[in-house]
């Protein structure tokens, strides 16, 4: 029988800081049996339990794209103990991997669609995971229009920057990148507020457009009512949802959002199924 | 279906034999306080038709389980990698185990054995078990299991029942697992002819001895959203202290927390029972709650019981009316009057 809560043994392949103030490092990991990274196939919005012996384990959605291969990647915030343990680790260091967890976002209805991500802060992991599914050569063809609006407090705090750039710089993709506030005179993007600029730059809404919604609990109050403006329907508004988590599949029974379990039917939820569940997340 | 009687006199001696072959798991002779154990030798099973304070969900589901372990020996190969411990797969009879605690089980065994996951400590250890269960026949004044899909006869979950009946326990063998352990035993006697109708009179008599209930039928129609939202929740949880009482008690609760530790140069992965009753178990590392409020968790737990549970896997509710959380809970909630309220409402 297969046990799912024995973690996939990794290494740490490279750490890299991600913001300005040293809260979030990107963790890449190589697997250490053959034959565990087929095993660990994922898709774009699928989250892992990230593993250190005598620690812990956290739940941390998968920034690497499926495309991507040889390796996986997450970007941590540091909170807690685990979080903690783990930006102290280094390069070479051996640890765990479980998963991969949860749903994903809909790929095979969101074929053929224009798509709308709307992103803040360091919960854009699983949508540069998505983006960078989504522009490669491959699979370009198979989606209408991506907007992406994406924002942080300051310019220090984007996440993945060289790739935001190179984006910025394609055809195929309509970035728009936004800061709270900056004093850098150099700065040549946008200032302001997400859900603000969200109103300003999304496509308009129709039958074939969907956004994709993730980013901390602040930016999600004010974008829904936007997009809801904009005239988008719940069920094109798709969520990826976060609680807090230990077993990661479905089993211990703190993640639930009425008979819905965060870990296991979601993360990934539409707008109209979370409006008929109390929304405790 | 056959029905064996087997005489007291020879009961313990059967239930040696088929130690050769089983653990004997069952209440044990533990003071105030017993519980469902594996018993030593020489040790038997209380038969007297008591409720242990404790549930059996332990027996498949333990209160603190090592899942998995690993090295922090240097120079080991295998330093900091976990490895799942060995998992007891020893056939065991649980014996004196109580219908409706039988059937709180295999409710359980729902959230732990999916299409998609398979926990291998709990699905093991349930397949490992044979169900000896004893019909209940002077149900207590808390016990309304006959509102909850169960009773004190069902058969449903047992391999064996056995039925108190003087000097002899009549025994219906239910399964082929069942007939395993009662040949390991050596019973093998039939029972005289009428045993049949005399289990139905005492089952009969013993339905009729329960006094209180619980509705539930509105509460399935009703949408979660009715329900969660309604006016009565201030009221209803007002006394909770949220000290998880009823969440340890129950047969039926399955919430679980895992740990890490490290002893020495080894460190261990451990699965803790949990209660939806404290602040941290649903707390995000941010420091936001979405059940921060007492009310919000004591709510929590009679909306999983009553409505999530039967809206996920269409069982019926997960609740089996043993009445352990009404007796023991030191603010003197009872689930019959939440439930009857929520029913009223919805």
């Amino acid at each position: 029988m297969q046990n799912p809560y024995v973690p996939y043994p990794v290494r740490i392949d490279a750490v890299d800081t991600a913001t300005e103030d040293n809260s979030l490092k990107t963790f890449t990991f190589s697997f250490l049996n053959p034959g565990d990274e087929e095993k660990f196939a994922y898709q774009a919005g699928q989250f892992a339990e990230l593993s250190i012996p005598g620690q812990g384990e956290i739940p941390i959605g998968i920034a690497s794209s499926p495309t991507e291969k040889g390796f996986v990647m997450f970007t941590v915030f540091k909170t807690g103990k685990v979080t903690a343990c783990l930006h102290d680790m280094k390069e070479g260091d051996i640890m765990g991997i479980r998963g991969p967890l949860g749903n994903w976002y809909p790929w095979e209805t969101l074929t053929g669609k224009n798509i709308l991500i709307v992103g803040g802060g360091f919960a854009f992991t699983t949508l540069r995971s998505s983006i960078k599914m989504m522009l490669e050569p491959e699979n370009r063809s198979k989606f209408g229009t991506i907007d992406v609006v994406y924002g942080a407090r300051t310019p220090g705090m984007l996440l993945y920057k060289e790739e935001l750039m190179a984006w910025e710089k394609r055809d195929d993709i309509n970035m728009h990148i936004t800061v709270d506030a900056t004093d850098d005179p150099d700065w040549g993007y946008h200032t302001g507020f997400v859900p603000a600029l969200t109103e300003k730059v999304a496509p308009a809404a129709s039958e074939d457009t969907y956004a994709i919604v993730c980013g901390p609990p602040v930016m999600i109050k004010f974008t829904l009512p936007v997009l809801e403006k904009l005239g988008y329907s719940h069920d094109r508004i798709i969520m990826s949802l976060e609680n807090r988590m230990k077993c990661g599949i479905g089993m211990c029974g703190r993640c639930n959002i009425g008979k819905e379990l965060v870990c296991k039917d979601g993360p990934v939820f539409s707008l109209a199924e979370i409006n008929m569940t109390p929304g405790e997340f | 279906m056959t029905i064996l009687r087997i005489d007291k006199s020879c009961w313990t001696e059967g239930l040696d034999r088929a130690r050769q072959a089983y653990a004997l798991v069952g209440p044990a002779p533990d003071g105030e306080v017993p519980g469902f154990r594996e018993l030593k030798e020489s040790e038997y099973p209380i038969m007297d038709g008591s409720q242990t304070r404790l549930s059996p969900k332990g027996v498949v589901f333990p209160p603190s389980q090592v899942m998995m372990t690993c090295s922090f020996k240097e120079g080991d190969p295998k330093k900091d990698i976990y490895e799942a411990v060995k998992i007891d797969t020893r056939p065991r009879a649980v014996v004196g185990i109580r219908p409706n605690d039988a059937k709180a089980l295999q409710l359980v065994r729902l959230n732990f054995d999916t299409e998609e996951y398979k926990d291998p400590y709990v699905v093991e250890a349930f397949e490992a078990c044979t169900w000896i269960g004893l019909a209940v026949q002077a149900p207590s004044a808390t016990d309304f299991s006959t509102s909850c899909g169960t009773g004190p006869f069902d058969e449903s979950c047992l391999d064996v029942m056995l039925v108190d009946n003087g000097e002899h326990y009549l025994a219906r063998v239910l399964t082929d697992k069942g007939a395993a352990w009662a040949e390991a035993a050596g019973f093998e006697t039939p029972a005289e002819e009428g045993a049949d109708a005399r289990i139905a009179d005492l089952k009969a008599s013993a339905e009729k001895a329960i006094s209180s209930s619980m509705a539930w039928n509105r509460i399935q129609e009703g949408t979660v959203l009715d329900l969660y939202e309604a006016d009565h929740w201030n009221k209803t949880t007002f006394a909770c202290l949220n000290c998880g009482t009823c969440t340890y008690a129950c047969p039926t609760c399955w919430c679980f927390d895992i740990q890490d530790e490290v002893h020495g140069e080894t460190g261990y992965r451990i699965r803790n029972w949990d209660s939806c009753m404290t602040s941290l178990f649903t707390r995000h590392g941010s420091g936001h709650n979405p059940r921060e409020t007492p009310m919000q968790r004591t709510r929590q737990r009679f909306m999983h019981k009553l409505k999530y549970f039967p809206d996920k896997y269409g069982q019926g509710i997960m609740c089996v009316g043993c009445g352990r959380c009404i007796e023991q809970c030191p603010a003197g909630i009872d689930i019959r009057d939440v439930c009857n309220t929520m029913n009223s409402q919805a």
